[in-house]
């Protein structure tokens, strides 16, 4: 077994008196997909600086391709990806020009550069925009050539922070059928996102992460298995009626969680909790039964929903 | 602790290697090491290719303005003021030259000026803010005082050109009487990077623009370019109004050039004065921009 590519051990970043970070460790191992699972202002963002070796930590270790980012940076630099969370492509230069630009910057031939800036192209079904003006991209095009720039020196690590956020369902999805494929190639993936399903989709392995501290740490499914039950009863009485519901529900499921515009009930069987509810005389305005997600898990741990 | 790494992550260890990292190392941190000497080389030049590439896009501005506006300008003062000025106080009496060979050094040394005002302003705060390519360059292996380089190197570049298009125009008007003349094109760059470096030094620091720039533009390039002995001798003004063209790139890089296009006489101290006054101001301007860039950067 080869050694991680990432090591964090005691990880944290003070601004002042606040701790973005507060000591987070975790590894990730060659090939792996990993991921920061949280909500905004979570410390994901600034995790991802620090390991992308733009950002210095305050205290703890770590340790990119086995090099101190802190006397390494450009080292580990050159063997990094990085999709941020906002784009930053050059919009005073065309598509193709972009990857040109970029890719000199780890020291390339421009004879290699301009290959790869068409193979890239191909990779993230932009061959026809090569000349096109950036802002004429849409926002999913946009993230696929960041995505491609990112690329551009075949690297060993792919950091994406937020790959999908502002992005219309299908743009997602052709974005995750992507970075699936480098997935498969072999590519380390690190990634921050606060959509579960992403995180379902995308990591082999993930941490919750909240006010700067890690709550849990797992798989996706061994996460669910551990912090949720199999289904969730979703029950709505109306935002007025709820809370009062709620205590007529005592002994229903493993466990109740009450939300201002509705109940959720955790159970192995779903359709049988609602059987009990309606036979005692409540009779919800909707009902939904599905399965558990991660989204169950951050609100168990947390008592907070994601997305806020 | 942390004040100890902050200080050394600047520098990002000034590539000093760590010998157990390169003999016993596994294959990836071999590869991330020998990856890493090019763009510690060579990454400022790598900046100024991009910087090249932008500029390409509005190629037709520099050369028409790198033209056109020499030629308005030694028409309408050169030729047009100059009628007048000679005629009323002798064709030799500004410095014993006629007005044109008198004004058309102050104008090479404005020319750049005003490629610093341009390059060293808007393009720096859409770098850092409004179109964030720096950070992009940090997220690959540049450093950041690495931008700062690599912006100053593209900006003499386009200078070079401007004062040279400049500089040839200033020949063809038969301006220039001393065989040491070209000399002028040296000193015109050196006076816009002497201004060009403190003015990108101070927009880096910048949050955001809420009109200082244009406020830097009205209160500080255009008086400089009035009382920097550009129109008349600096001497003409009374004396506690010359102070400002004491502190002004402008006057000492004017004055240089008038030394080198028609023997302007001053005491060789007070040129040796010039040039210094111009090296300290870029170095100083320099070494803040590159500090700036890395506070800004790496946060």
């Amino acid at each position: 077994m080869s050694q991680p590519v990432i090591v964090a051990r005691d990880l944290v970043k003070r601004y002042g008196d606040f701790a973005a970070v507060d000591g987070i460790s975790f590894e990730v191992a060659p090939g792996e997909s990993f991921g920061l699972l949280g909500p905004n202002g979570a410390g994901k963002s600034t995790t991802m600086r620090m390991v992308g070796a733009v950002s210095t930590r305050t205290a703890g270790d770590l340790a990119i391709l086995g090099l101190d980012p802190d006397r390494f940076g450009p080292e580990i630099r050159s063997q990094l990806g990085v999709v941020p969370q906002a784009d930053n492509l050059d919009t005073e230069l065309r598509v193709r020009e972009n990857l040109l630009v970029y890719g000199r910057y780890f020291g390339l031939p421009r004879k290699l550069v301009a290959e790869r800036a068409d193979e890239l192209l191909a990779f993230a079904q932009l061959e026809d925009k090569g000349k096109a003006k950036v802002d004429s991209l849409s926002g999913g095009m946009k993230r696929r050539l960041t995505i491609a720039r990112a690329l551009v020196n075949d690297p060993r690590v792919l950091l994406l922070d937020e790959p999908t956020t502002g992005l219309d369902p299908q743009a997602r999805h052709i974005l995750w059928d992507r970075l699936f494929r480098l997935k498969e190639q072999g590519t380390t993936l690190l990634l921050t996102t606060h959509y579960m399903d992403e995180a379902e989709q995308l990591c082999d392995r993930l941490v919750v992460v909240d006010k700067g501290k890690i709550m849990a740490e797992g798989t996706p499914a061994a996460l669910i298995r551990r912090y949720s039950s199999r289904e969730v009863l979703e029950v709505r009485f109306g935002s007025d009626r709820n809370a009062d519901v709620a205590d007529q529900l005592a002994g229903i499921g493993d466990r109740l969680e009450v939300l201002p515009d509705r109940i959720l009930v955790y159970s192995e069987n779903g359709e049988a909790e609602l059987e009990r509810i309606t036979s005692a005389g409540l009779h919800p305005l909707t009902s939904l039964v599905r399965r558990s997600s991660l989204e169950d898990v951050f609100l168990r741990l947390t008592g907070r929903s994601l997305i806020e | 602790m942390s004040e100890v790494r902050r200080s050394g992550s600047a520098a990002e260890g000034d590539a000093h290697r760590d010998p157990s990292a390169t003999d016993a190392a596994p294959a990836v941190t071999r590869a991330a090491l020998a990856a890493g000497r090019n763009p510690r080389r060579w990454g400022a030049w790598y900046v100024a290719e991009h910087r090249f590439r932008v500029m390409r896009s509005y190629t037709g501005t520099v050369v028409v303005a790198g033209i056109g506006s020499p030629l308005l300008y030694l028409y309408a003062l050169g030729v047009g003021l100059a009628t007048i000025v000679d005629g009323s106080v002798g064709a030799e009496s500004v410095d014993g030259v006629s007005y044109l060979v008198f004004v058309a050094p102050a104008l090479l040394a404005s020319a750049a000026i005003t490629v610093a005002s341009e390059e060293f302003t808007y393009p720096i705060m859409l770098g850092y803010k409004w179109n964030p390519t720096f950070s992009g360059m940090h997220a690959a292996p540049i450093r950041p005082q690495q931008i700062a380089d690599g912006v100053v190197l593209s900006v003499a570049v386009r200078m070079l050109v401007n004062t040279v298009l400049f500089f040839a125009l200033m020949l063809v008007f038969g301006a220039v009487p001393s065989a040491t003349g070209f000399l002028a094109v040296a000193v015109a760059v050196l006076t816009g990077l002497a201004f060009g470096a403190v003015l990108m030094a101070y927009t880096s620091t910048l949050e955001e623009d809420t009109g200082q720039l244009a406020m830097v533009m009205r209160f500080v390039v255009l008086p400089m370019t009035l009382f920097s002995g550009t129109f008349f001798p600096l001497t003409v003004l009374p004396l506690w109004l010359q102070p400002i063209g004491w502190i002004s790139p402008l006057w000492h890089g004017t004055e240089l050039a008038r030394v080198f296009t028609y023997g302007y006489p001053e005491p060789i101290w007070l040129t040796v004065v010039h040039v210094a006054y111009l090296v300290a101001m870029f170095a100083v301007g320099w070494v803040w921009a590159r500090r700036i860039a890395v506070r800004r950067l790496r946060k």
